[in-house]
């Protein structure tokens, strides 16, 4: 639009903001329903224990106690158990090991924080209170927590997988890459930990379930980033009712990060318990403790990583063994994660003629582990910019050279693990990260900080992503159980005003102003007159949500598809009220107009003449202005980029500081370039985060999580970050070709670039080798220590 | 958090009367630490006896050589103190890095040193300022008061009402943060005073805080930082946990005592 500045490209203020920081958004927990109780979850103390007996006799008499649900009363209901919506089979074509994950658990518990007992109460105290005078005895059984140990333990998490492996799955060519290497001039061989994350969402989960004894209908209100696909997995696999008797709503959601993608135990078990207590409401609230117990986990990967090199030091061959822990239960998608979210990332931006990987998922008796901002491409990520760069420094060549040398450079570009790369210039996205962050000066800094009792050092991290996510044909070949498409209604209101019905949902993301930034660009609407409607399965009639930064690529193509077939509609109104040949009708800028005479209609003029019908022949063209169309991508989109981070280790004490960090992103074109930015820099602070302190840990002896907490697990803060004026964001931008807009995803990618560059930094900064994440001031110290020990 | 019942005494006299008749009683000063452990069931106490309307319970007296700080007074208050800034900046400066803004407006003096929290700061100013902790009771050396994790020379019922701080030449104040919890992995408070008699408290990294006797020696003999840098604090009796192993915070203590030393104003 040339007029506006409110249309595509646009660094628009966020609509939602205002709503938000004055305390006026609507959460879950918010929401009060008529008669409402209250549901509190009894768990888990121990990390593995077979249930001998549950006793709630006296919990029953308790004071305001309404209803006390345990695993037995969901399998007389015949209530089916959660599912991991994604198939993948072992290299030995049999299935994954799926083993049962109970609503509430039954028989057996599996992690530290396991549901047991949903007590329902007048209020929060007086069900705490009962859950406290339940008595549960338990068989205690050997547990397991470490994934690296969890194949040859004695702790048995699922029967039908006596080793604890779900699956043994692999990707590419093996005896190529074998050849590769037999031929290699010389091979880079690492151990390689991703550590664990846990999400922490400001918002903790959170749910409303109640049931309509009246109409015999559920609705479930709750945390979640894809209301439509929860709707779909209660009532087609739960079996609680079917769709049109459920109704799941999802509104302002406080994060998600992924940890909302999934469906959980607790909110499952609130919306079916209702039926039993009379229809009256469950609500419950997630507290922190429980966010850090129960909500899944991310990343946790240990991995054996080969490169094989010629001796020009082109890269030959990639070799790849993970091991992926999957916690006690396979989560919604945890199967998709180390696999096609993964394994089909090791080409990373590099011409590799051949890849092999295999990976060992892994039952351990800890929270199940999904999908977390980047969802296996930040372990890919991490694999191959932690190779690439120790092989540059053993070949004894500069890393970023070393990467140019071995970029794709010619697209469109198939690598051996599935992707075909559609666009790109990683050339570009390099140069321009190497002038930003001023690379050439770089020894002079490290001389300055040598001065001040540190030690300087910098890291690289060339990153590609794939989001958006596939083809629905594509991913149900590889064994999705879903489609991965996206829907859009476009609602004109016959004063012009225009509401978009979206299946995208935005907890954080910004949606309300950057597709109203679209409808504003396409329509000539001021985005204050448009509305979008998300999170409401009785609004929006299906959609896939949020995840994978997709809601731009597929959701607003979506949407920008359904613009086409309102601008259609609208041009043919026009034309019949300006008595006019529909081809001579010419849209711009909000106005219609008839090429070669003066006459010109407003948009709004138009969109209340399809509502009147007065001068159109109704019968030949259909009354109203409302349109919808379904988006299918026809290949995942790639966001790629080149990021920088330069760090000062303090050798007294082995703190790490980011001195400076330079993100060159290519996202294709920008909607909204200040969202972008945001997003940039939220995602690397949780990559620093995880590089630097983020950890979960489990006690080995009893299984307890000792991160339980802000006071032991330690999230990024504003003093972690870079000073913002070392905090450069620059773009390239190379349009993707698979959808209108030339959009790329910008959600993760933050988030998936810098734990590679911070520790490519710090290892560079102290001559080693690797150094384990986070890389927090105690580790760092140890490594200096070793060293200096091995120097004497 | 189970229910208890709620008393506002005014003087020292009733808030003490009161504790005795309770049952399981506790007093209150900001309730920073009292109420988290509440809220995650570590205490359920019958009563709490909030001390903060006892009148003239908080507040800053200054003498040529004291500065005394009454029991209420508030971690904000000592760090935004100006007499406090003047006479032991370095105790403002401590006050100032304890927790966050909330914390600091809530938290109180007597509060952190009756709850002795081995990573908590103020220990370590008492011990390297070798003050005088005044009860309703007594008046106990702070060389004396804490004594162990979580416990100090306090007894059941007693009140802390002032801490008296003497005022050194220079002093100093290094704490290096836990990463997550911000309270101290490590944090060493030195002073030197008139006579040259120095002092070198440590808290976070033993049980309970102690004085670095090693580098007061050290720097007896030559108050430098190499002096307290170089001396090697055993890793023996220290604490181990995730976050550091006692090599690590033996190590820290010299670095801190060493960087406390070059700060010293
Ligand atoms: C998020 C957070 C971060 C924190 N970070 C730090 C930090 O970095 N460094 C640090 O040192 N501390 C830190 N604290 C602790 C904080 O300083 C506390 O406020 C302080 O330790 C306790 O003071 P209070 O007045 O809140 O005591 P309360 O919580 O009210 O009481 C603590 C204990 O002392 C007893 N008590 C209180 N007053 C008296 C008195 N006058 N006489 C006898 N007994 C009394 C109570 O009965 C109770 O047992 C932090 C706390 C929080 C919540």
């Amino acid at each position: 639009m040339a007029d506006t500045k409110t249309g595509i490209g646009a660094s628009v203020r966020r609509k939602e903001d205002l709503r938000f920081i004055t305390g006026k958004g609507n959460y879950t927990d918010d929401i009060n329903l008529k008669d409402q109780t209250i549901g509190y979850f009894l768990r888990s103390p121990h990390a593995h224990a077979k249930i001998k007996g549950i006793n709630t006799a006296k919990a029953r008499k308790m004071d305001g106690v309404v209803g006390i649900f345990t695993g037995e009363d969901v399998a007389k209901d015949k209530l089916g158990g959660l599912i991991c919506g994604w198939m993948i089979h072992s290299k030995d074509g049999s299935p994954m090991k799926a083993g049962p994950h109970p609503v509430l658990a039954l028989d057996k518990v599996r992690f530290v924080g396991d549901q047991v007992a949903l007590i329902v109460a007048e209020t929060k105290e007086q069900a705490r209170a009962a859950a406290q005078a339940i008595v549960v005895s338990y068989d205690v059984l050997p547990h397991v927590v470490d994934v690296a140990k969890a194949m040859k333990s004695k702790a048995n998490v699922h029967d039908l997988a006596p080793d604890n492996r779900v699956f043994n799955w692999s990707l590419g060519n093996e005896a190529d890459t074998n050849a590769a290497f037999a031929k290699a001039a010389h091979v880079t061989s690492m151990d390689i930990v991703n550590n664990r994350l846990i999400p922490n969402a400001m918002e903790p989960r959170a749910a409303i379930g109640s049931y309509d004894t009246g109409t015999e209908s559920y609705t479930l209100y709750t945390t979640s980033q894809n209301p439509h696909v929860a709707r779909l997995v209660i009532s087609a696999f739960h079996g609680l009712a079917p769709e049109h008797k459920l109704r799941v709503i999802a509104p302002d959601v406080g994060g998600g990060f992924g940890s909302k993608i999934f469906i959980y135990g607790e909110e499952v078990a609130c919306v079916w318990a209702s039926k039993f207590i009379g229809g009256r409401p469950i609500k419950w609230t997630g507290e922190r403790s429980e966010s850090f117990l129960c909500d899944a986990h991310g990343r946790d990967h240990v991995t054996k990583a080969e490169l094989a090199m010629d001796a020009s030091g082109k890269i030959t061959g990639m070799r790849v063994h993970t091991k992926a822990s999957m916690g006690a239960y396979l989560s919604t998608f945890s199967a998709a994660v180390p696999t096609y979210l993964y394994g089909t990332l090791l080409s990373g931006q590099y011409n590799i003629p051949n890849i092999y990987v295999e990976v060992d998922a892994i039952y351990t008796n800890t929270a199940p582990v999904d999908a977390y901002r980047g969802a296996g491409r930040p372990e890919a990520t991490y694999v191959v910019e932690r190779l690439v760069e120790t092989a540059a420094r053993e070949l004894k060549m500069d890393p970023a050279e070393f990467r140019r040398k071995n970029f794709v450079t010619s697209f469109p570009h198939q690598t051996p693990v599935i992707m075909m790369y559609d666009a790109g210039d990683y050339g570009a996205s390099l140069d321009k990260a190497l002038a930003m962050a001023d690379y050439k000066n770089f020894t002079s800094r490290k001389a300055e900080s040598a001065k001040n009792g540190k030690l300087r050092g910098v890291g690289f991290s060339a990153y590609i992503e794939a989001c958006g996510i596939a083809p629905s044909a594509a991913v149900g070949s590889l064994g999705a159980g879903v489609g991965l498409w996206e829907s859009a209604e476009v609602r004109v209101n016959p004063i012009g005003t225009v509401e978009i019905l979206t299946g995208s949902h935005s907890h954080g993301q910004g949606h309300e102003t950057t597709f109203a930034q679209l409808v504003s660009e396409r329509l000539g609407v001021d985005i204050n007159n448009v509305l979008i409607v998300h999170g409401d399965t009785d609004k929006v009639q299906m959609g896939m949500g949020t995840y994978g930064s997709r809601s731009g690529a597929v959701g607003m193509t979506a949407i920008s598809k359904a613009l086409d077939k309102i601008e259609a509609k609208a041009k043919k109104i026009a034309a019949a009220v300006m008595e006019s040949s529909v081809n001579d009708v010419e849209f711009k800028d909000g106005t219609f107009t008839i090429k070669g005479t003066d006459k010109k209609m407003g948009f709004g003029e138009v969109a209340l003449a399809s509502y009147l019908g007065h001068k159109f022949n109704t019968s030949e063209i259909e009354l109203g202005l409302k349109e919808s169309a379904f988006h299918d991508p026809s290949n995942f989109v790639f966001p790629a980029g080149v990021h920088i981070c330069e760090v000062e280790v303090d050798v007294d004490t082995g703190l790490t500081k980011i001195a400076s960090y330079t993100a060159v992103d290519d996202f294709g074109n920008l909607i909204n370039p200040m969202i972008v930015e945001g997003q940039v820099q939220g995602g690397v602070a949780q990559g620093i985060g995880q590089a630097l302190l983020e950890g979960a840990v489990y006690d080995e002896d009893s299984g307890q999580l000792l991160t339980g907490s802000f006071m032991d697990y330690n999230m990024p803060r504003a003093a972690n970050m870079p000073h913002i004026e070392n905090f450069q964001l620059g773009f390239t931008c190379t349009p993707c070709p698979s959808n209108p807009l030339g959009m790329k995803g910008c959600g993760e990618a933050g988030a998936i670039a810098a734990p590679p560059a911070v520790i490519n930094a710090i290892t560079h900064a102290l001559g080693v080798r690797d150094i384990a994440m986070p890389a927090t001031p105690l580790t760092v110290w140890t490594a200096m220590q070793s060293m200096k020990i091995a120097a004497e | 958090m189970e229910n208890f019942n709620y008393h506002r005494p005014a003087t020292v006299l009733a808030a003490a009367a009161m504790l005795k008749k309770s049952k399981d009683g506790k007093y209150m000063g900001g309730g920073h630490t009292l109420l988290p452990t509440m809220k995650q069931g570590l205490a359920s106490p019958t009563d709490i006896i909030d001390l903060t309307a006892i009148k003239n319970f908080g507040g800053i007296k200054l003498s040529k050589t004291m500065v005394t700080i009454k029991a209420g007074t508030t971690h904000m208050e000592v760090a935004t103190s100006k007499e406090i800034k003047k006479a032991i900046p370095a105790l403002a400066e401590m006050a100032g890095k304890i927790g966050g803004v909330h914390v600091r407006h809530k938290g109180t003096i007597g509060g952190s040193i009756a709850n002795a929290d081995p990573a908590a700061d103020y220990p370590s100013a008492c011990l390297g300022l070798g003050a005088t902790i005044e009860t309703n009771k007594r008046k106990i050396e702070a060389d004396k008061f804490f004594t162990g994790m979580f416990e100090t020379a306090l007894k059941a019922g007693e009140i802390i009402t002032a801490v008296h701080f003497p005022i050194p030449k220079k002093s100093a104040h290094q704490k290096f943060p836990n990463p997550a919890s911000r309270y101290a992995l490590t944090g060493v408070f030195l002073s030197q005073d008139a006579k040259g008699k120095v002092r070198v408290g440590v808290t976070g990294a033993a049980a309970s805080a102690f004085r670095a006797t090693d580098i007061e020696a050290a720097l007896a003999k030559d108050f430098s930082a190499k002096s307290a840098s170089s001396v090697k604090i055993a890793a023996k009796g220290l604490m181990s946990d995730m976050h550091a192993t006692a090599a690590y915070r033996a190590h820290l203590v010299s670095v801190l005592a060493g960087r406390a030393v070059a700060a010293a104003k």
